[in-house]
């Protein structure tokens, strides 16, 4: 990952297996009484959002905080961006305060790629426009795993607006590098230009694959995108393309249902079907934080080998000796 | 290869005759070798062993009338932090130019005869001779027709809304109707904005990966279409700039071909860079069209060589460094070309293709010249005519850097990259404005 997390496309398969593998140590962590530790203490995290996002943001802050990161906050609706200051010169400002690693969400794709190269500290990309949003996919990837044992062969519709969506471009990264078959389910005008290179297969309609899917992965509709004519109706749009009662009824019994959220009850997803036991959008928000634990652990701490060194919870908030890790 | 000067006095003052000896001429009647004397702005004589004040030794160089650029923006009035003309006539001398002609997209825009004389005005002491293009219409709002004929009594010959297109179908008919009763010519930006609006890069397996919106080849190809037909329905002349598509050359070379008065550019990007360009987001590589695929590249090469594209134009457009590090979709379009253009054509038209240097120096000068009206450029090294000249050595190889040479921008896309051909002198009317690759004003 060279320091940074950008996009997962620049990951091997061994480094999102190693990802994955940290965050089951990570869920550990979580199922404590007390889930903290001291990984990194020392370590500061900035999280940097130019795009209002509460979840991602909070599930990044705690993810540092249960490491004992000092977590600082730059919030753009009260920061100096609001006057005009340019992202190169706000991220030299934070750098001069001595940072280790920035979270940043932007609208714009490839602004986390510029940050990178302006910046020494690790740069974790928490969604940039359209382009890409890693951590979703890593977590989406860790439960897909931890409820099917493994990707291999496994089949994964994602069904929606593919062309807008970081979340998409993340999960056929993440999905095919472990080995899922990925059908892209969406009209012709939610989806990408020049999709030939893709390693996916692409349908119209989710009636035509939703009997072979393991995993039906649903994407939010976004209401804007009635107004560009890219679908003529959300009504129409559930009709084609929504997990509608009946349609999740010809699932596979061991079939998952998955959601980045926020979810559209009643547009993408039928509000009964996204309570089924067989989805899983609630795990793919606990096993977020986990993630990010695993994702901030191997960027600043203090190494894979050290993992075994994460000390049991009777450890944790200065109870003990530092010279229990090694984590400064 | 080095060259001499006799004289300290190097800057071709009216008494003093200059000889340019042992170059090789190139120009619209052909290639020949011979020295080439030079007094009081003019070309004395051209021929064998021929004696001067001051000599210059161009033994290996190529000896051609100077470069013509049909599209720079000089940024001034209005963005005199990213270049001024002063600034950009030295990038433009540096890079074998004598004459070029500035966009009207400025602030204010070039629409009237009070700006056109105050661009004239400031183009008076620059080192090359600074020509101005009018907009179509007022404030390029392509609502109304500007005042073409108090800007064409100024000189003005080329009008443009250059940055975006005509797009209404009416206002357009009656541009070229109007402007071929001045007998000037009217040179379009095609881009249709309902196709391109909101879009920063080329749409094509590059924007799908980066994320980024893209404009398809066909916002550019629906408005030359349109006007060819429109070319057709008026009889007027008509310039297209900076094509960038294959489908964009095949109807330029099929209305060429039907009779239609019509020339057409490419710029050096456009023949040199595809929309891979754009994958680390660094807005250097954003340009307006934008960089295209490997196959677009390929028929801008074949459209050079084959000669329906008429010229090279460079669209240099400065930029600072603050607005290209914005977001690659906020970031302003545009780069730097004056000081690259004839080594990437040489590198890339004639090794990298199949032209010959005296195929691309017709589309650097004597054509754009004439495409421009400016009849004291791109004319043949022969007694009599304006000397217009650059010497140039086709051997140089060299590296191009980040430093952006003379223009007071650095948005330059082609840094790293090893390019053969380096211009050693330019005259601007005799006088000598650059010297062994040093500007003198």
């Amino acid at each position: 990952m060279n320091g940074n997390l950008l996009t997962i496309a620049e990951m091997s398969t061994d480094e999102i297996l190693e990802v994955l593998d940290v965050t089951d140590t990570m869920v550990e962590v979580n199922a404590r009484r007390i889930p903290k530790v001291p990984a990194l203490r020392g370590r500061t995290v900035v999280s940097l959002f130019y795009e209002d996002s509460t979840r991602t943001r909070l599930s990044f802050e705690t993810a540092a905080k249960r490491l004992s990161a000092d977590v600082m906050g730059f919030s753009v609706s009260t920061s100096s961006t609001k006057k005009g200051e340019s992202v190169r010169d706000t991220v030299e400002t934070i750098e001069a305060m001595g940072i280790d690693a920035v979270v940043v969400r932007h609208g714009s794709s490839g602004v986390p790629a510029q940050i990178a190269r302006w910046s020494g500290a690790s740069v974790i990309n928490a969604g940039d426009g359209w382009h890409s949003h890693p951590t979703q996919g890593l977590l989406d990837a860790y439960t897909a795993r931890s409820r099917l044992g493994s990707l291999e062969g496994v089949h994964v519709g994602i069904v929606g607006d593919i062309k807008h969506s970081r979340v998409a471009r993340s999960g056929i990264e993440v999905f095919t590098a472990l080995g899922a078959q990925v059908t892209l389910v969406a009209p012709p005008t939610l989806l990408p230009p020049n999709l030939e290179p893709w390693p996916v297969k692409v349908a119209h309609r989710l009636d035509d694959v939703i009997g072979d899917l393991d995993i039906c992965y649903l994407l939010r509709m976004q209401r804007e995108r009635m107004t560009e004519a890219l679908v003529p109706s959300l009504r129409e749009y559930t009709a084609l393309y929504g997990l509608t009662s009946r349609r999740a009824d010809r699932l596979r019994p061991d079939a998952l249902v998955m959601h980045p959220g926020p979810m559209n009850r009643g547009v993408e997803i039928a509000g009964e079907v996204a309570d089924r036991p067989n989805a899983v959008i609630t795990d793919q928000v606990a096993n977020g934080v986990a993630v990010r634990m695993a994702v901030l652990y191997l960027l600043l701490g203090p190494g894979r080998d050290a993992l075994g060194e994460i000390p049991r919870d009777t450890t944790v908030e200065g109870s003990m000796p530092d010279t229990d890790t090694r984590a400064m | 290869m080095s060259s001499e000067q006799t004289s300290t006095n190097q800057m071709g003052t009216d008494a003093r005759s200059t000889v340019i000896k042992g170059g090789r001429i190139i120009d619209s009647t052909g290639e020949r070798s011979g020295d080439v004397v030079v007094v009081d702005g003019r070309i004395a004589s051209v021929g064998p062993d021929l004696d001067a004040d001051v000599v210059i030794d161009a033994s290996g160089c190529i000896v051609a009338p100077g470069l013509v650029d049909l599209h720079t923006h000089l940024r001034q009035p209005g963005k005199e932090e990213a270049e001024t003309i002063e600034t950009g006539s030295r990038a433009a001398a540096l890079g074998g130019y004598s004459a070029v002609l500035a966009m009207p997209n400025t602030t204010p825009t070039i629409d009237s005869a009070a700006v056109v004389r105050e661009v004239l005005e400031l183009g008076r002491g620059a080192a090359v001779d600074v020509h101005v293009a009018g907009a179509i219409t007022v404030d390029r709002a392509g609502d109304a027709l500007a005042p073409m004929a108090e800007m064409a009594s100024l000189g003005v010959r080329i009008f443009t809304d250059d940055g975006s297109g005509v797009q209404d179908d009416r206002l357009m008919r009656r541009a070229l109707e109007y402007a071929s009763g001045l007998g000037v010519t009217l040179a379009q930006h095609c881009e249709v904005t309902a196709l391109s609006e909101g879009t920063c890069m080329h749409e094509g397996e590059w924007s799908a990966r980066l994320g980024l919106p893209g404009q398809p080849a066909e916002a550019e190809e629906l408005m030359v279409m349109r006007d060819i037909a429109l070319a057709r329905l008026t009889g007027a002349r008509m310039h297209f700039l900076h094509m960038s598509t294959a489908g964009s050359v095949a109807m330029i070379a099929g209305a060429r071909a039907a009779g239609l008065a019509i020339t057409a550019e490419a710029a050096p990007h456009h023949f040199t860079l595809t929309d891979a360009c754009c994958a680390d987001y660094d807005a250097t590589f954003k340009v307006h069209p934008p960089l295209r695929s490997a196959a677009d590249v390929a028929a801008v090469k074949a459209g050079l060589a084959a000669g329906h594209l008429d010229a090279i134009a460079t669209d240099h457009a400065p930029h600072t460094s603050e607005t290209k590090e914005l977001p690659f979709d906020q970031a302003p379009p545009g780069m730097l070309g004056l000081e690259y253009a004839l080594a990437l054509a040489f590198t890339e038209l004639v090794d990298g293709g199949s032209m010959t240097e005296a195929d691309v120096l017709a589309r650097l000068s004597w054509q754009p010249a004439a495409i421009a009206g400016m009849s004291e450029h791109g004319r043949p090294v022969a007694d009599g005519e304006p000397a217009n000249l650059c010497v140039v050595d086709p051997s140089t190889r060299w590296v191009i850097d980040a430093t952006g040479g003379a223009s007071r921008s650095r948005n330059v896309p082609y840094v790293g990259r090893e390019v053969r051909g380096r211009v050693r002198h330019t005259f601007s009317f005799g006088e000598q404005v650059v010297i062994d690759g040093e500007v003198q004003r």
